[in-house]
């Protein structure tokens, strides 16, 4: 084995390592466990550059495979597609761990939450770097195992509950799933993903074999990335802490289903493929009325953390949105809300978490006056609201912006109707909040009730807020230095031109 | 081989205290150990075939091993091994369970040695006298607690056992009075569809059904597996149900490979696909730890039973297709990471009884945090079950997935994705329980977790001291679950060593099946 295949091995195990070894720990050294995860991240963020330079500069191909037995490869390969989300997630994962040891500081389980929340880490870059359907598989069961663990991490009944329909959820897709992957290999046979799909040269499928196939990948799919019928387990499962819901949201379990859909409809039917067999009609269908239900729910939400929950519900399908829309731009611009989505959403959320944490502020009723109490932090959290909207020049604005173009171009201008739309809504849910914690007096402590140490100024201890500075300041960066070649949307423009997926 | 256990097994009866239990350890040490060259042999140079006594077929009695053999003798081996070092812990525990001690050595080597004459027998009597020898022993691991509830299951389980055999035996006289021989090759060329050989064929698989607790006759099973000691149970579950299957597997692809039915496969395909889903709802439905595993040994047997579904829909020619070996394989690797998966549960579950005192589910509250080592185990063994990656269970599942598509009966594929589901559902239900905390209202944890003084061991029960070796051996076998998952094809290649058939198992597995397409 040279380097090149052992880099991707290094970047997946730099997480499951720690992960095993954190569960060995006694409970009680906190620094230790504190210090390995922030090493494990460490190395991950080093590794995912060195392939990241290797890939985008000299033209490196990294890969690591080995023969399971069972007629198909186990594969680690890192193209431009992985390498988006896998540098996402690594980074997040860094950041995370820095607010999740401030967060849960004093909290029992630790060990346990720490372990399990590497491996999920490590799941998610084991979706990034899988480089077949089959490896995707694997890793995609795996989530949904160590995220399990997370969500039902209180051990309250109402975490309990939440944590079984999570499992109702992920488990019954994870079947459905299984069956199309174990149908699409049949039919045939192993193969690699491959940008523009590998089906579409396979003359003996049958397009109806090749439509159910894909009805099962999708639906399969569809439960994490919480297309409409099937988000039910989200909100659920904001019972988890906030360090979760953010790594729920932003890096790992949507993100995952997300990145699924793509791999599924660009790299194993192909775009061109898929429109050949009329699939891609439907799909569009179902994401246009996630985009909106999901938004119309979030409207009517009064907690916050469950308001960010719908939220992302409809904003993740913009990625799927950017893989129904033929033509390149609208790829470009899925593709580049992956990551802007993931940086904004989890900065909310980090903010909705600082706010409970200490403030003990859930709903957004109690939000009043925040901005004049909590000044930073509702400075962070407004940024990634705006951005969630679309307003200029937050992340946000730039996706919407290549979603709108793409549809025009691909002559779907209902597209632009949705996003207009769909913007509206996000405004319309968004800005009460910014509104009341700005303009509002401030309302007091909701635990402390009198009048007492009101509206004094408050901050968040830095580990807490470090990250979200972190995640708003890229949230910022990624909307105005989007023409810049490293950008996220740069590196989205790179993966669909230079890929060849559109001639 | 056989020898070697029975030996040690009548040592352990002359002995007395504790050096019964080493002279037993020592006994599984060294018949593992035999296994040892035997698999070499057979990985290297295909099947064996000795003649005791220098008497060539029909006349002497022969022992015969190939993949298929191989595999099963080598689950025993690392199981039983396993178990014997759990079992040094769990018996030195004090007088209840010193009491036991001197019983269970004998009885368990002389089962294994029974075990290991079944899957090496190359007739079909003696493996009758030998599969006898496992049932009668099964039993009287079953009642060596002692209690009236054991009794009850090991009288139940002694009959539906003994009826089984008498069915099985039956139809070997009847075989025997028709062709005159017994050697499973000779039968073999022998059998045709003669109308009692028919009978006999229905008569040895009723009583080998019986025996493998399929659906209908399982009535036996969960009592005589949930009340026996955790060791016991481990062995039951683990492998002695899996004895019955290998008979069954020889007789319907090496004897009588011509004469099954494809309707006789589907019902039995059927048998079990009803024994995957009602096994996996009752398991769902207790509230007791061992006999929540014990019906889940209902269910996943009942995944077994596909292969005769598969393999039979037009007699032998069925061997020629890419899919056939496939579903061979994925049968016998799921009876392989079954047991291995099994033998573990039910090994974490004896340490838990052994901590707690009960095995009510309720009462594993908090157990993740105060034993995580057997919850990892619990999680890992149960992860294998439900066969999702990355496990052994999980290349059996892909396989028999697989199988069922390309063959065209996509019907076993739903089932065996429901069954999965229902895996989980009671898998998920051990480990819900162990995340509740003990005592003290958790919900403000989000927002109250610095203030809150964290009371550890404020109301909770003590637990009772789990010895590390019994930990230790049910880790390890979770562990393989796993190991074996990423070197199936190690496991695989010994399986396909040529079981007398000479299907084309070669290049077809590894690759894409081309053309075979639903």
């Amino acid at each position: 084995m040279t380097m090149t295949s052992w880099l991707p091995l290094i970047v997946l195990c730099s997480s499951l390592f720690t992960g095993l070894i954190i569960f060995l720990l006694p409970e009680e050294r906190s620094g230790w466990r504190t210090a390995l995860n922030m090493t494990g991240a460490t190395v991950k963020v080093v590794g995912v550059f060195v392939m990241a330079w290797g890939v985008l500069v000299q033209g490196a191909v990294y890969e690591a495979r080995f023969t399971m037995g069972l007629g198909f490869d186990f594969v680690l390969h890192v193209d431009l597609l992985s390498l988006a989300f896998v540098s996402l997630s690594s980074n997040l994962w860094f950041l995370t761990t820095l607010y999740a040891v401030g967060y849960l500081k004093g909290s029992r389980n630790r060990n346990r939450f720490f372990g399990f929340f590497s491996l999920c880490v490590t799941a998610s870059t084991g979706v990034a770097l899988a480089g077949n359907l089959i490896t995707f598989f694997i890793f995609y069961e795996f989530l949904t195992l160590v995220t399990y663990p997370l969500v039902v991490h209180q051990g309250t009944p109402q975490a309990l509950a939440a944590g079984r329909t999570y499992l109702w959820y992920a488990m019954s897709a994870g079947a459905v799933l299984f069956l199309g992957v174990v149908g699409l290999q049949t039919l045939a046979g192993p193969y690699d993903f491959v940008s523009g799909g590998v089906l579409g040269s396979l003359e003996h499928i049958g397009p109806w074999e090749a439509r159910i196939i894909f009805a099962l990948l999708i639906c399969g799919l569809a439960v994490k990335i919480a297309f409409v019928p099937l988000h039910g387990w989200l909100p659920a499962a904001m019972v988890a802490p906030a360090p979760v819901s953010a790594l729920l949201h932003a890096v790992a379990v949507v993100k995952a289903g997300a990145f699924g859909v793509l791999r599924v409809v660009q790299d194993v039917f192909g775009k061109d493929f898929a429109a050949q067999i009329g699939v891609l009609e439907p799909l569009a269908a179902v994401v246009v009325a996630t985009i909106l239900f999901g938004s119309l729910r979030a409207l009517m939400q009064n907690e916050l953390k469950r308001r960010l929950a719908y939220s992302t519900v409809s904003q993740v399908s913009y990625i799927a949105l950017g893989a129904v829309i033929l033509g390149p731009l609208a790829t470009v611009g899925g593709l580049a809300h992956l990551v802007h989505q993931g940086i904004m959403k989890i900065t909310l959320f980090f903010c909705a978490g600082i706010f409970a944490r200490s403030r003990n502020i859930h709903r957004i009723d109690q939000m009043d006056g925040l901005g004049r109490t909590m000044p930073v932090t509702m400075a962070l959290f407004t940024i990634a609201a705006l951005g969630m909207i679309g307003v200029p020049p937050v992340a946000g604005f730039v996706s919407k912006w290549y979603l709108a173009q793409g549809g025009i171009q691909a002559g779907q201008d209902w597209v632009v109707a949705v996003l207009v739309l769909s913007s509206l809504l996000n405004a319309a849910y968004f800005l009460p909040i910014l509104h009341r914690a700005w303009f509002r007096p401030c309302g007091g402590e909701p635990d402390l009730g009198g009048e007492q140490a009101r509206c004094g100024i408050w901050e968040a201890p830095w580990m807490l807020l470090l990250p979200t500075l972190a995640t708003a300041f890229f949230s910022l960066a990624a909307g105005v230095f989007a023409g810049w070649e490293w950008s996220p949307l740069g590196v989205a423009e790179m993966i669909t031109m230079g890929r060849g997926a559109f001639p | 081989m056989i020898l070697i256990p029975f030996v040690g097994g009548v040592a352990c009866l002359l002995l007395r205290g504790r050096a019964v239990a080493w002279a037993g350890l020592a006994a599984s040490a060294v018949t593992a150990w035999t296994c040892l060259p035997l698999l070499r042999h057979v990985w290297l140079f295909g099947p064996v075939r000795i003649d005791l006594g220098g008497w060539a077929a029909p006349l002497g009695i022969g022992l015969y091993l190939d993949g298929l053999g191989a595999m099963f003798l080598l689950l025993t081996a690392i199981v039983g091994l396993l178990v014997g070092v759990y079992a040094l812990a769990f018996f030195g525990r004090g007088r209840e369970y010193a009491r036991m001690e001197p019983y269970f050595w004998p009885v368990w080597l002389v089962l294994w040695g029974g075990l290991n004459g079944v899957y090496l027998s190359a007739d079909v009597f003696n493996a009758y006298v030998l599969l006898e020898m496992v049932g009668l022993g099964a039993v009287g691991l079953t009642v060596l607690s002692g209690t009236n509830d054991s009794l009850v299951a090991g009288l139940r389980y002694l009959l539906a056992t003994m009826f089984g055999s008498l069915i099985y035996l039956l139809g070997v006289a009847l075989l025997y009075a028709q062709t005159g021989q017994l050697d499973i090759f000779l039968l073999a060329e022998s059998v045709d569809g003669s109308f009692p050989v028919l009978v006999a064929f229905g008569l040895m698989t009723g009583g080998l059904l019986i025996k493998a607790a399929l659906l209908p006759f399982h009535f036996w099973l969960p009592p005589a597996h949930a009340g026996a000691p955790a060791p016991v149970s481990a062995i039951l579950s683990g492998m002695v149900t899996k004895a019955s299957f290998f008979l069954l597997l020889r007789i319907w692809f090496v004897v009588f490979p011509d004469v099954t039915a494809p309707v006789a496969g589907q019902l039995l395909g059927v048998l079990g696909a009803a024994a995957v889903l009602w096994g996996s709802l009752q398991a769902v439905r207790q509230t007791r730890l061992k006999l929540l595993v014990a019906y889940s040994t209902v269910g996943q047997l009942g995944y077994l039973f596909f292969v005769f579904a598969l393999l039979t829909p037009s007699g032998g020619a069925a061997w020629s297709e890419g899919w056939a070996s496939m579903a061979w394989t994925g049968t016998v690797f799921h009876v392989f990471s079954h047991g291995l998966a099994k033998a573990a549960l039910f090994m974490a579950a004896g340490c838990l009884l052994l901590a707690m005192g009960t095995d009510e589910l309720a009462a594993m509250r908090d157990i993740a945090g105060r034993l995580p080592v057997v919850t990892f185990t619990l999680g890992v063994a149960g992860v294998s079950l439900m066969g999702l990656p990355p496990s052994a269970g999980f290349v059996a599942k892909w396989m028999l997935l697989k199988a069922s598509l390309a063959s065209g009966q996509w019907w076993w594929a739903v089932v065996i994705a429901l069954g999965g589901l229902l895996t989980a559902a009671y898998v998920f239900k051990i480990l819900s329980f162990t995340f509740v905390p003990v005592g003290g209202d958790d919900s403000n944890a989000d927002t109250a977790a610095d203030e809150r003084q964290v009371s550890r061991n404020s109301g909770i029960p003590e637990l009772g001291p789990v010895p590390a070796l019994m930990t230790l051996s049910a880790l390890i076998l979770a562990a393989l679950c796993v190991l074996f998952g990423f070197r199936a094809e190690e496991v695989i290649a010994l399986l396909l060593r040529d079981m007398g058939l000479e299907p084309p198992f070669d290049a077809v597995l590894m690759g894409n099946f081309g053309g075979g397409r639903p």
